[in-house]
């Protein structure tokens, strides 16, 4: 135990002797956390939307003008010709193209219809089709509003009613969404990478051969490398907290116990990951490179920007050991939820196994005799 | 007189390999306890590789190694309790101060704080270095650096202090103190084993061996083997020895 204080109180000094460092570890994610939180959103605001009126009549006019009171949609410029319009598609100054067909008026009144068209630039295909969707309700809408003009004696209530009420995220608030899990970002890159550099920095300025002439053994030294920033770590998770919280006023239905609780877990597994891969490594190089490639990975498939359960049948295999997405959604559900221990006890046990197991694996690569 | 002391060190047929590379070709030694013993050979002779295995830095391929009267194989860890060991690369933490070096190895040898303070004191004065006390490693000379290394490897008194070239890139002057710390640690009972390629230092070594491509060619006192290869210094019997060896590829 006293071994364990002697490394712990030697690696808070190096790493408070570093300043620059202690910029990186402190300030940096607060500042990513505050970007991110108010650009990673995906939601559609702002659609430029070109009009082709081939008409120029009343009932074009006033499809138009339905179009430009949408606060989804700002109209970019009036076209007199397809090919103009395409031109501005594939340029990209404008995401959608409305064609309002020759006749429009005179086909509605005679015939009951009238013929629009829209093209939707699909290159990000899921901003397509919310694109999409809110021109198409703005369709609805219109025609909804014809038929009273045209047939007020018509009785327009739907067979069915539907009522959407969004619950844990009424106003669908991406920030709401977002924050918990770019927090769980946060705390696993500084946290994965700050381990992951540590030993093989030691390797690489050779002062681990001191210390692997001493007597201590291989778990007093991996406890006292990972504790200081599982500290650090959990100082940072509570003051995102804090800043998700006060700042962008994140709910916080669940225990603040309890999320701590299951951080301080999900911690271990994270850090004992970048301790492991450094006992594999020889130089800070190859550690970085390493612990980026999982990473990366981790991260694009952790549920963060898309829902798992769209993913393929691999994927949702391989999101079995991708700790964030575990952890992500654990946090979302305390945070937004108000969710209990047990309606996550699978996803926690799972960290606590694969802390227990990536804690066991570091310390026994962890190699005193080469 | 050296016949009553007991063996701290007792290697027998001492094998290393690396794939088809025999780093040390059955090396058979004993050293006493107190006694300063040189481990001599060119650079690449295997003399490093021999001194981790004795450390428990590196497995052996095969031999019965005792040091300090525990195995190398399974007793690493008392072994590495009864040593010292300064590494042939700077290996103290040059962002942390000399004291804080000093509290960290001597907490981590289970010594007390009164111990950690008292031997550190002592230290830095035999060093004259008191003043730098809360200085950066970082800051402080190569010469003083290798005192203070010497110092932290025999702080928790160990039995046998392993030095490799501890005076590599060293001046005369300091390379002469830093004898003259040897010296005092031997006469506090502490073994000295150390290697070097400075064949002045040789003499001042009670024995010395000489390693050649893996092997131990001559092992004996300085003068025992000066007299044997008809020489008037270390330097000479080393250059004989080395030159019968290329003569003979």
């Amino acid at each position: 135990m006293r071994t364990i204080l002697y490394i712990l109180q030697k690696e808070f000094r190096q790493i408070f002797r570093e300043k620059a460092m202690l910029v990186i570890i402190l300030v940096i994610p607060m500042v990513q956390l505050l970007i991110l939180s108010f650009t990673a959103t995906f939601e559609i605001k702002n659609t430029n939307i070109a009009i082709l009126d081939h008409d120029h009549y009343v009932e074009s006019r006033n499809l138009i003008n339905k179009f430009s009171g949408s606060p989804f949609f700002t109209i970019s410029s009036f076209y007199d010709s397809y090919d103009e319009g395409v031109e501005a598609l594939k340029s990209g100054k404008t995401h959608q193209l409305l064609i309002i067909q020759p006749h429009f008026e005179r086909d509605l009144q005679r015939d009951g219809t009238g013929k629009v068209m829209i093209i939707t630039d699909a290159i990000n295909g899921s901003a397509a089709s919310i694109m999409s969707a809110y021109a198409h309700a703005i369709l609805i809408d219109f025609n909804k509003q014809i038929l009273v003009e045209h047939f007020p004696n018509l009785s327009l209530s739907d067979p069915i009613q539907i009522t959407v009420s969004n619950w844990y995220n009424p106003r669908l608030d991406y920030i709401t969404y977002m924050v918990p899990g770019i927090l769980v970002l946060l705390v696993t890159i500084i946290g994965m990478f700050l381990s992951g550099m540590n030993v093989v920095k030691e390797k690489e300025l050779g002062t681990i051969e001191q210390i692997n002439v001493t007597p201590i053994i291989k778990y007093q030294f991996i406890i006292g490398k990972l504790l200081p920033f599982w500290i650090i770590a959990m100082f940072e998770f509570s003051f995102g907290l804090f800043l998700a919280h006060f700042v962008f006023g994140v709910p916080m239905l669940g225990s603040l116990a309890l999320q701590l609780g299951t951080v301080s877990v999900y911690l271990v597994v994270v850090l004992s990951f970048g301790l492991f891969v450094s006992t594999l490594t020889d130089t800070m190089q190859q550690a970085m490179f390493i612990s980026w490639f999982f990473m990366v990975i981790f991260i694009l498939m952790s549920g963060l920007f898309t829902p798992i359960e769209s993913m393929p049948d691999w994927a949702q295999t391989v999101n079995k050991i991708n700790p964030i997405s575990y952890f992500i959604q654990i946090n979302r559900m305390i945070m937004l939820k108000g969710s209990v221990f047990s309606d996550f006890t699978r996803q926690f046990y799972s960290l606590v196994v694969y802390a227990a197991l990536m804690l066991g694996l570091s310390v026994w690569r962890y190699r005193k005799v080469a | 007189m050296t016949t009553e002391r007991p063996n701290v060190i007792e290697v027998k047929n001492l094998v290393k390999k690396f794939g088809n590379f025999v780093a040390n070709d059955h090396l058979t030694f004993e050293v006493k306890q107190g006694e300063i013993f040189g481990f001599l050979g060119a650079n690449g002779a295997g003399k490093t590789t021999a001194i981790k295995i004795l450390c428990g830095l590196q497995s052996p391929t095969s031999g019965e190694i005792k040091v300090a009267g525990y195995d190398v194989y399974h007793q690493t860890n008392l072994i590495k309790r009864n040593i010292g060991y300064m590494s042939q690369k700077f290996s103290l933490y040059e962002d942390l101060t000399v004291s804080q070096n000093f509290e960290f190895y001597g907490g981590i040898y289970g010594l007390s704080r009164k111990q950690i303070k008292e031997r550190t004191k002592y230290f830095l004065e035999k060093l004259e270095l008191t003043g730098a006390a809360n200085k950066i490693l970082k800051e402080i000379p190569l010469g003083w650096k290798q005192k203070l290394a010497f110092s932290v490897a025999i702080l928790h008194h160990p039995k046998i202090v392993f030095l490799d070239e501890p005076t590599g890139g060293v001046d005369p002057v300091t390379r002469r103190q830093f004898w003259e710390m040897i010296y005092e640690a031997a006469n506090e009972g502490i073994t000295v084993f150390v290697t070097t390629h400075y064949m002045d230092e040789a003499e001042y070594c009670e024995r010395v061996s000489i390693m050649v491509d893996g092997r131990i060619e001559a092992l004996d006192t300085p003068a025992m083997l000066k007299q044997k290869y008809g020489a008037n210094s270390m330097n000479e019997v080393f250059i004989r020895l080395a030159r019968a060896q290329s003569a003979e590829q």
